[in-house]
């Protein structure tokens, strides 16, 4: 069956793996609410989204998987998220399937991505007033120094949010140029010795 | 946490008469022994009765899917680990068989034996602490003690094989990291029917125990639909009446060569996730059985992904090719093509699925972990409300998560 | 073993009497550190070997520390097992607060240590930056044999410190705080 014919507007996305289709925003509702009732993808099993890195258009992609418990099948659905890049949105598909809602929540979390309609878009891995979006690639793994969410906590220990130390690995030599160039070191390098620590401005 | 006293249950003296109507806000966790772990779950009562359960997740979070984004294909491996801590060497096989559907690698056949064999070991292990943990919630020790003892049998043969307890990294892309030892298989068995006999004590103790029976029947109840809308797996998804067990349905590794039977259960209850639970242990054992007697001679590795797979240490000292090839590996990661896979595997816990995009060489681009516990545990503010407040030790011991993977 | 009670309060009723002489600071020392309540801050991987050390093969009720609590008005020795992330870190420091003294705290394992193989955003880069630590147990994750040497020598410590001069001067342990940010 080649869901393209039912569905004009996909755009078939090459997989190895599984049946793979991009879709537009716009349609994704009305796509995950049939697939699920006419097509047998009873199960949400994954969603997330992957960022194409900065001044990409579009530059967040949400992924979803879908499974079909019929023929045990399953089935890949990409869509790009509308907006700018610093408020990217797509629609929600909590009201179809419950588990979406903590997925679109980590996703929200993870990435910014904003998912209208959502009952309770907050953060779910992070605290509430953490104020970056960890899974952008422009967010530096080892973080950013910050204040201590508790100010109590952090008066009398004097403990800061501070970045992680990467000088001790693990390394990773690039991928381009010649090999005698490229000494195998951590990927993070946005702060070493040369460079400062990457400093508490507002949010990225 | 400013919450922790947010337990207010009102000056007692003026309210006595409206008491009964008070709704009071209760705060479980994060450190609480019923949360198994850093869960903490918002609680709203009237009475004993909850009304509305928040689950609030994220204590342990420690940015995994950024740590991937940073290293190499095979340094990765032991973070897998740390996800379902109970069961290691299973996150190990699901991790490394994502990744070779990426490359398109095929793993000889006693390569895959050998990892159903690790991947049954860990349910086992798994499942004991988890029936052994549940017993102990609902008020029974002894089980627990049981269980344990059984396991440390099993951290044994895991350390001989792997040199560690529990935090294994047994896998590698392409391969695992060394054959089995001499012998061990003989005391695999050994241990396996040992543990016939402690599962049919703990079965005693627990199956027919009345306490137990009336704590867990009729608890916690997962309707079918409401298993799938919210993307359960595993005993918990089964335990509802849904006979899906990836091994069975999307068969991997070499899951269609063995005979087995999938456990389902009829209500949704928590006593049906219990029973799916020790049946499984039983088929594990079959399963393992099976695999040791039919574990083929050959190659443990896949000798033709030359770019992938980091040769074995007694060729790199001695060969020149696979000197430069083990240190290609090591510096620069394993080769995988660009292109994108989503692969699941049914581990103790439920289906762990791991997305990951390449964009070539030996840096994952972008590699998200489906964790069957954070699906398991988004259910908790649909079955939670209506019950007891002391059932949430019941259910939360039936659920059988793990933060590590859940929080991820 | 040669305990502290043989050495320092030796003591042989035919020969002296039903009268113990002996330091105030060896008699405290000596309960304290034979009767340590454990609160097992079970974060991660490591609070399940934390299990398997209460469990029936490792055993630590040979060395008196069985009596785990979870209640930290109850215990006396937090044993923090695991990853402490930021988002835990306040919670774990309002937990300690909650102890009452003498309490002793031990970081079990890499991450508790140091922050171990977890170096991103989220994880605090070792639990002395917010708790004084005792005693550091190294490993990821520690043997249980580890963590009953570690809790061994948490009893060494223990038997050395000047107990009475705390309790007559009527005030806590001096915070062995780590001052400001490293
Ligand atoms: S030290 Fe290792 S085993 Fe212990 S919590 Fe950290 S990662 Fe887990």
């Amino acid at each position: 069956m080649n869901l393209k014919e039912t569905f004009a507007f996909l755009e078939e996305r090459p997989a190895k793996d599984c049946p793979a289709y991009n879709c537009p925003a716009g349609h994704l509702v009305n796509l995950m609410q049939a697939l699920r009732d006419q097509h047998g993808y009873s199960m949400l099993v994954d969603m997330t989204a992957v960022d194409e890195g900065p001044g990409q258009t579009p530059r967040f992609i949400a992924v979803y998987h879908l499974f079909n418990l019929e023929s045990f099948e399953y089935l890949r659905i990409a869509s790009a998220c509308e907006g700018d890049e610093s408020a990217p949105e797509i629609p929600t598909v909590s009201h179809i399937w419950a588990g979406a809602d903590w997925h679109e929540r980590e996703c929200y979390d993870m990435f910014g991505i904003r998912f209208k309609g959502h009952p309770d878009l907050r953060r779910i891995l992070m605290w509430d007033e953490y104020p970056y979006y960890p899974l952008r690639k422009e967010f530096p793994l080892a973080g950013f120094d910050m204040d201590f969410q508790a100010a109590d906590v952090a008066e009398r220990t004097g403990v800061r949010i501070q970045p992680a130390p990467m000088a001790g690995g693990p390394f990773v030599s690039g991928d381009e140029g010649p090999m005698s160039e490229k000494e195998p070191r951590a990927k993070d390098q946005s702060w070493r010795e040369q460079h400062k620590k990457p400093g508490g401005s507002g949010p990225a | 946490m400013p919450e922790s006293r947010e337990i207010s249950i009102g000056d007692v003296e003026s309210q006595a008469a409206t008491l009964q109507s008070e709704k009071m806000t209760l705060n479980v966790g994060p450190s609480h022994p019923t949360t198994h772990g850093v869960l903490r779950l918002l609680v709203e009562l009237e009475g004993d009765i909850m009304t509305k359960v928040t689950p609030v997740i994220g204590y342990l979070h420690r940015g995994d899917e950024k740590i991937a984004e940073n290293m190499t294909y095979n340094q990765f491996v032991p973070y897998t680990d740390r996800l379902d801590y109970l069961g290691p060497l299973a996150n190990n096989v699901a991790y490394a068989i994502a990744v070779e559907k990426l490359a398109g690698i095929e793993v000889p056949a006693r390569c895959q034996a050998i990892r159903v064999i690790c991947t049954e070991l860990a349910r086992i292990s798994s499942h004991l602490l988890g029936l052994g943990v549940f017993g102990m919630d609902t008020g029974a020790w002894t089980p627990f003690m049981y269980c344990f003892t059984e396991r440390e049998k099993l951290m044994d043969l895991f350390e001989e094989l792997t040199g560690a307890r529990f935090t294994n990294s047994y896998t590698r892309i392409g391969g695992v990291t060394r054959d089995i030892p001499e012998g061990w298989t003989g005391r695999v068995i050994e241990a396996l029917n040992s543990m016939q006999r402690t599962l049919k004590e703990v079965d005693t103790l627990l199956t027919r125990n009345r306490i137990f029976y009336d704590r867990c029947v009729g608890v916690g109840i997962i309707a079918k639909e409401d298993a799938i809308s919210y993307g359960l797996t595993g005993p918990n998804l089964r335990g509802s009446g849904i006979p899906l067990d990836l091994r069975k349905d999307k068969p991997y590794s070499g899951y269609e060569n063995y005979d087995f039977d999938v456990p389902v259960g009829k209500t949704g209850d928590c006593y049906d996730r219990f029973l799916v639970r020790m049946e499984e242990v039983h088929q594990s054992i079959r399963i393992v059985m099976q695999a040791i007697e039919k574990l083929p001679d050959g190659p443990w590795y896949a000798e033709d992904a030359k770019k992938i797979f980091a040769p074995p240490k007694d060729k790199v000292l001695t060969s020149m090719e696979e000197l430069i090839q083990n240190f290609m590996i090591v510096t620069q990661g394993p080769q995988i093509p660009a292109g994108e896979v989503y692969f699941e595997a049914e581990n103790p816990k439920g289906a762990l699925g791991f997305y990951v995009v390449s964009r070539g060489g030996g840096v994952p681009y972008r590699l998200k972990i489906r964790a069957p516990s954070f699906c398991n545990l988004s259910i908790l503010p649909k079955i939670l409300p209506g019950l007891m407040l002391t059932d949430v030790t019941t259910v939360l011991g039936s659920l059988d998560f793990v933060m590590g993977e859940c929080d991820r | 073993m040669t305990t502290a009670t043989e050495q320092d309060v030796g003591y042989n009723s035919k020969i002296e009497g039903n009268v113990i002489f002996s330091s105030a600071d060896a008699i405290i020392n000596w309960v304290r550190s034979n009767s340590v309540w454990p609160m097992p801050m079970g974060l991660a991987c490591c609070a399940i070997e934390l299990m398997g050390v209460g469990a029936s093969k490792f055993d630590i009720a040979r060395f008196g520390m069985e009596v785990m609590r979870f209640s930290p008005r109850q215990s006396d020795c937090m044993i923090v097992a695991g990853t402490v992330t930021y988002k835990m870190a306040e919670a774990v420091r309002r937990i300690y607060d909650q102890m009452a003294e003498p309490k002793w705290v031990v970081a079990m394992g890499a991450c508790a240590s140091s922050g171990g193989m977890y170096r991103s955003y989220a994880v605090l880069q070792g639990v002395d930056r917010i708790l004084p630590v005792d005693v550091y147990i190294s490993g990821c994750p520690p043997r249980p044999e580890a963590l009953i040497d570690g809790m061994l020598r948490l009893q060494e410590k223990i038997r050395t410190e000047k107990s009475m001069w705390q309790i007559k001067a009527g005030r806590p342990n001096p915070e062995k705080l780590p001052t400001g940010p490293r």
